[in-house]
């Protein structure tokens, strides 16, 4: 038992160090630049596809062939993340929060086409290193040297970063950045070079986290997002920005997993969400963060105004609405189906947008309201037997009551730390869904979720849907306008203030959060009708993932951006989808030239336009800090 | 349909000339045989991009032998990448827009029962290829709904056979912590209880799919110091697992009996490090050296430069299984077809296949067989083809498992 014991520390003390090269460089790039970069896991894989490609080159038997091969993939990746950088994220420094994440997931969409198209798609199953290809007796256990290699790389790498960190000009100006880089701007610190050289190194870190994976696992096209959402949590329990916290957190992480096993085999899919959520609910800032100083919301311009829409934009939103109620008479039946899935997806939008915009709470892990909503639907009709029309009413429910628990949680944090709380929760709720097979059926969902007979012409549907979301997404709308939303806003621009006079910033951050959850669920409820069978998917990463690119693309600072933002990006992924099996290059290729080309999103972009019309058409005299768009 | 809605909305009236006039055409038959496919061509490309090049290879012969009914085929291939909701998109924008005669499809076994059931709803004919898991033809099982590849458990009842012979009682078993893995393990376990009632298992390990810790997990299986390993892990996780067992030991002095791990998808990448001595289904596609498939392997290979896969095979056999209804059928009316389909038999690659009217389970069996090193690569010996209808509950059995008759 002893030796077990031992053992399984040993295991995961090596999966610990594989994660923390990977989780390092990501906390590195965050500290400094604020990105959320999401194409880390795609710069792990690239690095481990170019490690087999260049260690296979030089020859995988000598030491030099080997060891070469994986420094010159690491460097190669530093080296795509200079180009990232230079080309891409450095235009959109000054969008708003988050906006990269819709950048850095365009880049993730091409890689994966990228990586198929050079590598195939088989997997490769790289050669083992050099002078490590066996074991040694541990504990009365053969323990593989490789691993015992890696023990030792995590901490050496972490010394390392500290020397660098602590010894040298660039690593006090990096610390220096990551604590208030306004400061050190103002003190004549060339940002640009910073910001550029600090994402090539975290790039070339997460590409020597990929390529030291080569004698230990198989290179797969999976790897990127496999590895994502792990590296993510190792990045926020151990405190944003805290290289140390990573490797705590990794050890962490690492460890418990290598136990849990012994006694649930099952939590695999869950445990390191759960270790997530448990410390930010007692350590908001993790393991070794700390609470952030100077401006909390990054280097954006102050949140521009929302304004109640004027005429023009009413005027504009009843005809868009008009024509989507006339749409039926002159649409064939199929278009119907994609009409009504976007007609969902904008409520679902919104619903995320109510409580990111003017409630500055940005959720990872908005699906779980969506899937809650549809199994609340299907479980109704499943177990209670109900038909459509009170399953509907119940749907939003059981997503309303997760959002109220859940909720009480994530109002307590900011920011990103938040928004990974959220994701937890997420992962809790659809690891459950996947998990209780007796009461969800596991991932093979409830089938027969189907409408009531009146409703299942295709038309009759698509008004349903449409009478529901255009209703929900107006009171979203007239509520961002109501007390509550002037609330809300005051809460997110200055909680200090906002509490001075007497708002209880935490009571109406939750009560935002519920009423998006309880949205979202509506949403969810439509949608299990219309797919007529649910699965865990639905509250998946992924749907998530799609919730905040609808709303960032549309535009977070405006009240229409989600629902222009849905259709934009549903509309485009279902096209391209049917035009071609490069779909995810192209549509990676799409959103990156819209980020760069509507840094503020497209109704944001199309608002800046407006009004520089209007103003050289007026000759006015004060710019407008904002208005509102279409519908 | 290729415009957007856009453009459409800017033609409308138009439009539903456009739309409406060809279906009208095809209505009357001149038109080719459509078949519309969904399936995971971005999630799972391993398995998929084989299949796509059988099926098309199966689809060109088709064609230039005529056809059927004097029709060519034409397939709508849809990519669902990996999500059951995006492939009853697929569905609904194939049956109502491309009208196609029937859909076919699907690697993970969700996207089949989302796809299964809605075809029901709809009333249309849905020929499952790929997806393994029971409940597409038990427990939900529906009469529009065929599948041609042999099951989870029609696969574990193969490995079961030979796992009995074994003199193994202390067994262990490592598997994918979703469904298909559950009810492999779930049968495995029930098969082997019954023909061996003294056998016990002393440990399990579910690993996330496509995310195996390997290391924790050969040493949480090395510590119950089974006899045997029941092994359902595929695609990396089973490369990594493997690995991992080699360098630790765990396969020493033990057998081990493995799902799929035969599959060239499968035992491919592990090179020189396939596992030797493993009881498996799969494919040995450089071994068969009957004539048909003979044939088969070098048609594919001269036009793909590559050697068949499985998926090939699944792919090729779908086509042919399609081909031989609508013959049979001499209609591509949705309920001629399914009528066709009930009892169809065709002599495919490994053997003959009969859809059992019974549950719409085709016949298609596997290889079982051990793995084996050759010329520093992964291969199958001592094999032999498990005709699946071997390895089927009979029909009264069959009743109390599907509902829908």
């Amino acid at each position: 038992m002893f030796d077990l014991i031992l053992t399984q520390i040993l295991n995961g003390l090596a999966s610990a160090s594989s994660l923390f090269l990977v989780a390092s460089g990501l906390s590195i790039i965050f500290g400094v630049t604020r990105i959320v970069n999401f194409a880390h896991g795609s710069l792990y894989m690239l690095g481990a596809y170019l490690a087999f490609t260049l260690v296979n080159l030089f020859g995988p038997a000598s030491a030099l062939g080997f060891w070469g091969g994986v420094v010159l993939a690491a460097v190669l990746v530093a080296l795509v993340g200079l180009v990232m950088e230079v080309t891409v994220l450095r235009r959109i420094y000054q969008a708003p929060e988050l906006f990269q994440l819709l950048a850095t997931f365009g880049i993730v969409l091409m890689i994966q086409d990228i990586a198929l198209a050079s590598w195939g798609a088989e997997d490769k199953l790289g050669p083992r290193a050099p002078g490590f290809k066996s074991f040694v007796i541990l504990f009365g256990n053969r323990f593989p040297t490789y691993e015992l290699l890696l023990i030792v790389i995590g901490p050496a790498v972490l010394a390392l970063l500290w020397f660098l960190f602590q010894k040298t000009r660039w690593g006090t100006v990096v610390r220096a950045a990551t604590q208030d880089r306004e400061m050190v701007g103002a003190l004549g610190v060339n940002q640009r070079l910073l910001f550029t050289s600090v994402f090539a190194f975290g790039a070339g870190l997460a590409g020597l986290g990929g390529a030291l994976q080569l004698p230990r696992e198989a290179v797969t096209l999976h790897m990127d997002l496999s590895t994502i959402s792990e590296v993510f949590v190792v990045v926020v329990v151990g405190g944003l920005g805290s290289v140390a916290g990573a490797y705590l957190a990794a050890v962490l992480i690492g460890v418990l997993h290598a136990f849990g096993i012994l006694i649930f085999p099952k939590i695999t899919l869950v445990l390191v969400f759960l270790v997530m959520a448990v410390v930010l609910v007692i350590k908001p800032y993790g393991l070794m963060g700390k609470r952030p100083v100077g401006h909390v919301r990054g280097p954006a311009a102050a949140e521009p105004l929302l304004t109640p829409a004027d005429r023009a934009t009413k005027l504009a939103g009843l005809a868009v609405l008009l024509l989507l109620v006339a749409a039926p008479l002159v649409t064939p039946d199929h278009l119907l189906l994609t009409l009504t899935e976007l007609v969902i997806f904008a409520l679902f939008a919104a619903s995320l947008h109510f409580m990111m915009g003017p409630g500055g709470m940005a959720s990872f892990g908005h699906a779980a309201y969506f899937g809650l909503g549809a199994y609340g639907a299907a479980l109704a009709v499943k177990w209670l037997g109900a038909p459509m029309e009170p399953a509907l009413v119940f749907a939003p429910f059981l997503a309303g009551i997760a959002g109220l628990v859940f909720g009480w949680f994530c109002v307590r944090l900011s920011g990103v730390y938040l928004a990974m709380l959220t994701l937890a929760f997420a992962q809790i709720a659809w690891a459950t869904a996947f998990q209780w097979v007796d009461l969800t059926g596991g991932d093979n969902g409830i089938l027969g979720v189907w409408p009531s007979s009146w409703a299942v012409p295709k038309t009759v549907f698509y008004y349903l849907a449409l009478a529901v979301c255009a209703a929900c997404v107006l009171a979203l709308r007239f509520t961002v306008f109501a007390p509550l939303g002037y609330a809300l806003r005051a809460a997110r621009d200055n909680p200090l203030r906002a509490e001075a006079i007497g708002i209880d910033v935490m009571r109406v951050q939750w009560v935002a959060f519920t009423v998006a959850a309880f949205a979202a669920g509506i949403a969810g409820g439509l949608f299990a009708f219309f797919k007529g069978s649910v699965f865990p998917t639905y509250m998946a990463i992924p749907r998530s993932v799609d919730a905040l690119l609808m709303v960032l693309l549309g535009g977070v600072q405006t009240v229409s951006g989600p629902i222009v933002g849905a259709f934009a990006y549903a509309g485009l992924s279902e096209q391209l989808m049917k035009l071609t099996m490069y779909w995810r290059f192209v549509l990676g290729l799409s959103i990156v030239l819209l980020v760069v080309l509507f840094p503020r999103g497209l109704v944001g972009g199309f608002l800046a336009l407006r009004e520089r019309h209007g103003a050289a058409g007026s000759g006015a005299a004060g710019p407008r800090l904002a208005v509102e768009g279409v519908r | 349909m290729k415009m957007d809605r856009r453009s459409f909305l800017a033609t409308a009236s138009a439009g539903v000339v456009a739309v409406t006039a060809p279906s009208l055409v095809r209505a009357q038959g001149s038109g080719p045989i459509k078949i519309g496919e969904i399936n995971s061509y971005t999630a799972q490309p391993a398995f998929l991009k084989p299949y796509r090049q059988g099926w098309e290879l199966a689809q060109e012969r088709a064609n230039a032998a005529g056809g059927a009914l004097g029709r060519k085929f034409e397939t709508l291939f849809r990519d669902d990448a990996g999500k059951p909701e995006d492939a009853v998109r697929h569905a609904g924008d194939l049956i109502n827009a491309e009208k196609v005669d029937l859909l076919s499809g699907g690697f993970l076994s969700n996207v089949g029962l989302a796809i299964g059931d809605f075809a029901l709803q709809n009333k249309r004919l849905y020929i499952a290829s790929e997806p393994l898991t029971d409940a597409l033809v038990w427990a939900k099982g529906n009469p529009y709904t065929f599948r041609l590849r042999c099951s989870t458990y029609m696969q574990a009842a193969m490995l079961v056979e030979e796992a009995a012979k074994l003199p193994a009682k202390k067994w262990a078993v490592v598997a994918p912590n979703y469904e298909y893995g559950q009810s492999a393990v779930k049968w495995f376990k029930e098969l082997l209880k019954k023909a061996k009632p003294d056998v016990e298992f002393v440990a399990e390990q579910f690993p996330a799919l496509g995310r195996i810790d390997a290391g924790a997990t050969v040493q949480a299986l090395e510590a119950s110091k089974p006899d045997a390993i029941f092994n359902v892990t595929f695609g990396g996780d089973l490369t990594n697992f493997v690995r991992q067992g080699n360098t630790r030991g765990l396969f020493e002095g033990r057998a081990v009996v493995s799902m799929l791990t035969g599959e060239p998808e499968y035992l491919d990448p592990l090179g020189a490090e396939a596992p030797v001595g493993w009881i498996v289904t799969g494919y040995p596609y450089a071994e068969i050296k009957t004539p048909k498939h003979v044939a088969f392997r070098e048609a594919y290979k001269a036009q793909y430069k590559e050697e068949p896969k499985l998926g090939s095979i699944v792919g090729y056999e779908t086509v042919q299984a399609i081909v031989a209804a609508v013959a049979k059928a001499g209609s591509t009316d949705t309920d001629k077809l399914t009528a066709a389909f009930k009892g169809l038999s065709f002599t495919g690659l490994f053997g003959p296949i009969v859809f059992r009217a019974s549950d719409h389970q085709s016949t298609m069996g596997a290889y079982v067989g051990k793995t084996a090193l050759k010329d520093g690569k992964g291969t199958m010996v001592d094999w032999r083809y498990a005709d699946g209808a071997n390895y089927l509950p009979s029909d009264d059995v069959v009743k109390t498992l599907r509902p829908a008759g």
